[in-house]
């Protein structure tokens, strides 16, 4: 018999007979009731305790806020994807800025030691946020492979203030997760970090060192 | 004792009793321990303080319950939705045959090198030198156990692997081993190990990771991590094996995020990790990075025996979070490696005895206070005293018998000790008579008992029995009162 049927028999045929399972009850981990504001501000206060960076942006002015944060973080080489909009109007908005855009749409083996070496940050889009854990989730695409959020020593993530949902029961609930699972979902709480010498922290042990969040409010009309 | 002293292998659950008081007599492993334990406590505390903890607490232990009562059924259907999702998965009855499988995966890609997140599984069933052995090098990622593997040793915690270091013999670890300068600069060391590893992930050709919850209904696989080493090691190598104990899968999607919320929360005092990372198939076409191959490897080693019976069960609830070692009086002030097994503490004592056995355990199931810190704080409510209690009575030869090793610390000299002492206490005149010998010749009674007099003073049967004494007493004040004829034994003075 194979180990796989030899497991399953003795599983099977339990000593002490069949089990019986509980129902769950799972109010405890959703019915939230923040308002958008507390939303936002939870997240907020929740992801810069883990030393994740915030900076509010509109949607109409993000570009120029990345731009800064690129020069004030002295990076020069930025990777990022291409069709998604984030990427799309990042690539627009600092064409001729002296930054160095590198495509990530391509395969890994191909360039996996300038991924690791060369680049000084990846900017990545989102698809939502957690309120309760101050947490981002991303589902790697083609356009935005997993070692985007990775590799580079600087993430900077793009969310819309409004994609924030209370908790992550919630995330998974409300968008049907379990209905067809990608082959990477993730969800990011703030830069790489270790306690492993002495309980003293460290961050950017393997991932990034830095975790940048442009919240996007929407811009109202003719502001 | 430095810390380059305690090579691998070198703790044995056998020598417990030694190892307890070597650790109990090393200053630096008790200051270790302590300053981290206090604090890990103190964290978790805080971090749960907004929650209704007990209905969470229930919830968690409820759907550990719900996996295990549809175990067989789940892990099929996990089997089948990994397999849909181009996972290929492996079953091992024990450790060994895990390690077969793995190597031999390894093998047919022609890997020399593997880098490893962090699993408790593979720790348990030797992987490292089972692939060492097999001419694969089988590195570390997780920082802890990069040190941890680095000065030869295993681990001592399950969460945090290198607690039993401070920093000034991980400079020197890192000094002797890789040429580091000396420092306690953390930030330095961390740098340092971050370029040194950042080399292997990219050279690697398998990575191996464990997994903490496999959802049965999805075919995904979940891992918890702050590192980002887990992501690397399962994003970066061309081929990702992952290694899980059958106890691990949970039925829905849904069922994760109160586990997921219970675990950080318990094990470090965090609301959330850094990463939750969550796999459900290698790499599609069209996608540009992760591994090309995914490979689950369910290993029972014990755990389908434990499952027989329906008070030993509770223990496959654990989420592996190490609070209850964070809580142990004895864990705090003897460290992990006395224990001499993989997993260690309160969870480790009602654990391993399935895995080895209880002869070469018995001393784990007593290595405990009972004060039931650990059974308080586990966040799927496993009654941690009461299997610590049930494993006593087995290792005695009292319990079901169905343990590895049931009877294994039955004494012989124990029992008929015990036996005549029962047959005297119902013999009134027997007993009678024994107390009054026993009294007339108490200066014969030796000084030393066994391990019963290390701290204690060798009782001494008094020359007049409390039985007679009491008579004597009533005969002077009451002389009318007559005691009864008859009774339950005369009680002993002590």
């Amino acid at each position: 018999m194979s180990a796989r049927d030899t497991i399953l028999k003795r599983l099977r045929e339990r000593m002490d007979g069949p089990l019986t399972a509980p129902e769950s009850n799972f109010a405890v981990v959703t019915h939230r009731g923040w308002s958008g504001e507390e939303r936002l501000a939870r997240f907020e206060a929740m992801i810069t305790s883990v030393h994740g960076e915030v900076i509010h942006v509109t949607d109409s002015d993000w570009t120029a806020t990345l731009a800064d944060v690129l020069n004030r973080k002295s990076i020069v080489r930025l990777a990022l994807g291409r069709e998604h909009p984030v990427a799309w109007a990042a690539r627009e908005a600092l064409a001729g800025s002296g930054i160095e855009l590198i495509d990530v749409d391509r395969d890994v083996e191909s360039w996996k030691r300038e991924q690791f070496e060369r680049v000084d940050a990846g900017l990545t889009s989102t698809r939502g946020a957690i309120a309760e854990t101050g947490s981002l989730w991303l589902w790697p695409t083609p356009d935005e492979p997993r070692l985007l959020s990775l590799v580079p020593p600087v993430h900077i993530a793009v969310l819309d203030a409004d994609a924030i949902e209370d908790t992550f029961f919630d995330v998974i609930e409300a968008h049907r997760w379990a209905d067809g699972m990608p082959t990477n979902a993730l969800l990011i709480s703030g830069p790489s970090k270790t306690a492993d010498i002495e309980q003293t922290l460290a961050y950017g042990v393997h991932g990034p060192k830095e975790l940048v969040v442009l919240v996007r409010h929407t811009s109202r009309k003719g502001a | 004792m430095s810390a380059q002293s305690d090579s691998l292998h070198t703790f044995t659950p056998q020598a417990f009793h030694r190892q307890a008081h070597d650790a109990l007599g090393n200053p630096q492993i008790r200051a270790n321990f302590r300053r981290a334990m206090d604090g890990l406590m103190a964290k978790r505390r805080d971090v749960f303080s907004d929650w209704d903890l007990e209905t969470l607490r229930e919830l968690g232990a409820n759907i550990r319950l719900r996996a295990l009562a549809k175990l067989p059924t789940l892990l099929e259907q996990l089997e089948a939705n990994c397999e849909a999702n181009g996972i290929r998965v492996h079953w091992a009855e024990d450790g060994e045959q895990a390690c077969r499988i793995i190597r031999e995966l390894c093998e047919a890609r022609g890997a020399k090198s593997v880098i490893k997140g962090k699993s408790m599984v593979s720790e348990e069933m030797h992987l490292n030198a089972h692939l060492e052995a097999a001419g694969i090098t089988a590195l570390e990622s997780d920082l802890g156990e990069y040190l941890v593997q680095l000065n030869e040793q295993t681990p001592s915690h399950i969460i945090m692997p290198a607690i039993h270091l401070n920093t000034d013999e991980i400079s020197a670890i890192m000094q002797a081993k890789t040429g580091t300068k000396k420092t306690r600069d953390v930030d330095y060391m961390t740098a340092a190990a971050r370029a040194q590893l950042r080399e292997r992930f990219m050279a690697a050709d398998v990575g191996i990771s464990g997994v903490n919850f496999a959802v049965a209904e999805t075919g995904t696989l979940c891992l918890v991590e702050n590192e980002g080493n887990g992501r690397m090691t399962t994003a970066v190598p061309p081929m990702h094996i992952a290694v899980t104990g059958i106890e691990k899968v949970v039925e829905r999607l849904r069922d994760v995020p109160p586990l997921y919320a219970l675990l950080t929360r318990s094990a470090t005092g965090q609301h959330v990790t850094t990463y939750f990372n969550m796999i459900s198939s290698p790499r599609k076409p069209g996608e540009r990075d992760g591994p090309e191959e995914v490979h689950l490897v369910l290993v029972d080693n014990g755990r389908s025996s434990i499952y027989q019976d329906d008070e030993l069960l509770d223990t496959l609830r654990c989420i592996r979070c190490g609070a209850c070692m964070n809580h142990c009086p004895v864990y705090t002030r003897v460290g992990g490696h006395t224990y001499g097994t993989t997993y260690p503490g309160p969870i480790g004592s009602i654990l391993m005895p399935h895995m080895l056995g209880l002869e070469a355990t018995k001393d784990l199931p007593s290595a405990s206070s009972l004060c039931g810190a650990c059974g308080e704080v586990c966040p799927v409510k496993i009654p941690i005293p009461d299997l610590l209690v049930r494993l006593r009575k087995e290792a005695a030869g009292e319990g079901r018998g169905n343990v590895k090793g049931a009877g294994a610390k039955r004494s012989r000299k124990e029992v008929a000790a015990w036996k005549s002492w029962q047959w005297l206490a119902t013999h009134p005149s027997a007993w009678r008579g024994s107390t009054k010998l026993a009294g007339k010749f108490s200066v014969l009674t030796p000084s030393r008992l066994g391990p019963w007099t290390d701290h204690r003073t060798s009782p001494k049967p008094a020359k007049t029995s409390l039985h007679v004494l009491v008579q004597q007493h009533q005969a002077q004040t009451a002389p009318s009162a007559k005691l009864p004829a008859k009774g339950g034994p005369a009680k002993e003075e002590s």
